[in-house]
């Protein structure tokens, strides 16, 4: 039930779109947010999909993330073609092999600093433990050793961005999808966290793809991809 | 248990809103309860009322049931004695049993004729001191606060009876017998001549004891007719003791209770006396099946020509009074129900609503939809646990007060007020079923709203603001 449970090479890609489209019924007219998109996302980078508004970045990442479902086209995550899994196998599928970063943390209210970081480990089956050895680690790797008993919202969001890091990574996924997560925080906070990521992608050599349009961030990119209208415009190495 | 962990925290989340959904499911434990108590103690009032005047079971003649009343001497029970004593000694049955006793059952008129004054009666002959051991029989303690009175008759004093109220007035035996509440009866002015058959009065008159009005001990004095087994009719006296309220009118105008050695002397004259039933009354209502089974199988056995017959089939009022409560108790149980239902889904619909993201989220992180329906399934068995609990508990601290406030009710089939009481004592089947029953509704409410949450698609839950 770990990540990377997919027979995967060190050199495949982690994510490969092909003619991938995505339209949605919005109140009975079809809005094309993604337009017969093809590309393919290198593991172990920090991957950035960037384009303005309603470009249909977000989309893009939901995709990626296996929380919807391409219109047409073939989506591989991590060698797996996930358009056609049923969604309990979608689901433990996500568990496994994806994490989140949300920007507005999205941690769980009623649960600690600790318990939060826990929870995807739970998900897992894995024994307590080894649950509280990984969790109490992952805290301490981003600083937050001191916060375990720290219900959300008695920390900063800097605080609570460390600890959705932390949540993500925790289970060793093979891709850590972050949309945004730089926009609620402070330039100072939002360089910390970045330079969170980049130490800990290169500790785990997990794979981040972000949607973003903070320069700051941006400029971490390994790659990335540019959208316009549903379309890929540019990709940058 | 981390499922169990986010639901309690989540119910302690907004706490005004948990509180009055506990408030909604402790009321409804709180009425669905005392009301269950309460129905048991009318229940078991009826049941006490209706066992202590004619057992668990009644062993009749065949037929009798059925066509006896229209002529007891003919359904009469030969050897009653020996079919006492069989089953008093049948070892199945012996430990079981309380009272066995015969008893005669007659109709016939009653007359005062020093006032001129006559009414037709029902009467039962029994035997005293097993008749006062059979009106003890307080197998749920419901008469435990009630002071029984002693049953005006004595094994020694075949002379004596008891009449209803109702029949005491009507033939003007309020005053003599001091009846609090009874008009005395007013002298009629006489129409015609002689207001009495003078062969009934000089039949009576025949009929009466030597007794010198010195052995009345200052009684009133009835006689009482009836038509013999052969049909000839026959008088005998009846020296009046009380009169008791019998509840329902129709019996208190009617009632006489006499010495089953006088009841049979005024049915079966000279001839070899009979009993029309013998009253059977266990320890405990629980074996009234078993004892039934166990004694039509001994008659069987004995080929003997006898029926048994229960009290709810004697006493029909018993079944159709216990029918209504239940029905009330139905009614009021499911009306607390829907509330209680109504008030979780309103909660839990809530709930989902302001938790849409974070379903996203854990939808997102790998929570299948069963995994979210599980969360709010559980979220409402806790609220329904918590609110039954305390609503049970409550409940029995109201019963207690209730019991101890002194108040007094009439019940249905009674005559005289008797302490209002909410029957806390084995009420573990009750309150257990009422716990059940809540939280299995507060799950059941809680299923709409989590199906609802568990089906949101993950991207629109997560855009949820």
């Amino acid at each position: 039930m770990e990540a990377h449970s997919l027979s995967q090479t060190d050199t495949d890609p982690v994510v490969r779109f092909d003619e991938v489209t995505k339209t949605y019924d919005d109140g009975g007219v079809t809005v094309e947010a993604v337009r017969g998109v093809s590309f393919a996302v290198a593991p172990r980078r920090f991957t950035m999909i960037v384009g303005p508004s309603g470009s249909g970045k977000t989309t893009l990442l939901n995709l990626i993330g296996c929380i919807d479902r391409p219109t047409s086209g073939r989506l591989e995550v991590c060698g797996q073609d996930v358009g056609v899994l049923p969604d309990d196998e979608v689901t433990d599928f996500r568990a496994r092999n994806v994490a989140f970063v949300f920007q507005s943390f999205n941690l769980f209210p009623v649960l600690t600093a600790y318990e939060n970081v826990e929870y995807p480990l739970l998900l897992l089956g894995i024994p307590a433990s080894e649950r509280r050895a990984r969790a109490a680690a992952m805290l301490d790797a981003v600083g937050l050793a001191a916060y375990g008993h720290h219900r959300p919202n008695q920390l900063s969001g800097g605080q609570k961005q460390r600890v959705a890091i932390a949540r993500a990574l925790v289970k060793h996924p093979a891709l850590v999808l972050a949309d945004e997560p730089t926009a609620n925080l402070d330039t100072r906070t939002g360089a910390e966290i970045i330079a969170l990521m980049r130490r800990v992608q290169d500790q785990q050599a997990v794979s981040f793809v972000f949607s973003t349009h903070d320069p700051q961030l941006m400029s971490h990119a390994d790659e990335t991809f540019a959208i316009r209208d549903g379309r890929l415009v540019e990709v940058l190495q | 248990m981390m499922t169990l962990k986010i639901a309690f925290r989540n119910i302690l989340r907004n706490r005004r809103r948990s509180t009055m959904t506990l408030l909604a499911i402790a009321v409804g434990a709180i009425g669905i309860v005392l009301f269950g108590e309460f129905v048991r103690f009318v229940t078991a009032g009826l049941e006490t009322n209706a066992v202590d005047k004619v057992g668990h079971l009644t062993v009749f003649r065949t037929g009798y049931f059925a066509f006896g009343a229209g002529n007891p001497a003919e359904f009469g029970i030969d050897d009653y004695p020996a079919v006492v004593r069989l089953i008093r000694e049948d070892p199945t049955l012996a430990p079981r049993l309380n009272v066995v006793t015969p008893t005669v059952s007659l109709a016939g008129i009653a007359g005062n004729f020093d006032l001129d004054a006559s009414k037709t009666f029902l009467g039962t002959g029994v035997v005293p001191s097993e008749r006062d051991l059979l009106s003890r029989w307080d197998e749920h303690g419901v008469n435990r606060r009630r002071r029984l009175p002693d049953a005006g008759l004595r094994d020694d004093d075949e002379s004596r009876g008891v009449v209803g109220v109702g029949l005491a007035r009507v033939l003007g035996l309020c005053e003599p017998l001091k009846v609090r509440g009874c008009p005395a009866r007013p002298v009629a002015p006489r129409v015609g001549g002689a207001s009495l058959d003078g062969d009934l009065a000089g039949l009576a008159r025949e009929d009466r004891p030597p007794v010198p009005l010195g052995n009345s001990g200052g009684s009133p004095r009835l006689d009482l007719l009836a038509a013999t087994a052969g049909g000839a009719p026959n008088v005998v006296s009846l020296l009046v003791s009380r009169a008791e309220p019998q509840g329902v009118r129709e019996l208190d105008d009617n009632f006489v209770a006499m010495h089953i050695a006088l009841a049979q002397k005024l049915v079966y004259g000279r001839t070899p006396p009979k009993a029309t039933g013998i009253v059977v009354q266990l320890n405990h209502t629980a074996d009234l099946a078993m004892a039934r089974d166990r004694m039509r199988a001994l008659f069987a056995e004995h080929h003997l020509d006898l029926e048994v017959r229960d009290f709810g089939e004697l006493q029909p009022f018993y079944k159709q009074a216990v029918g209504m409560f239940g029905a009330i108790f139905l009614f009021i149980a499911l009306i607390m129900g829907v509330i209680v239902l109504f008030t979780v889904v309103n909660t839990m619909g809530m709930s989902v609503m302001e938790r849409t993201t974070e379903i996203g989220s854990a939808r997102a992180m790998g929570v299948r939809r069963a995994g979210i329906r599980r969360l709010f399934l559980t979220e409402g068995a806790i609220l329904g646990a918590i609110g039954a609990t305390v609503g049970a508990a409550l409940a029995q601290v109201i019963a207690n007060l209730v019991n101890h406030a002194g108040m007094t009710w009439t019940p249905p089939g009674q005559a005289a007020p008797v302490p209002l009481e909410i029957l806390t004592a084995g009420s573990a089947g009750l309150l257990a079923r009422v716990w059940l029953a809540l939280v299995i509704a507060a799950t059941l409410a809680a299923l709409i709203p989590a199906n609802r949450g568990a089906r949101l698609p993950v991207v629109d839950a997560l855009r949820h603001v």
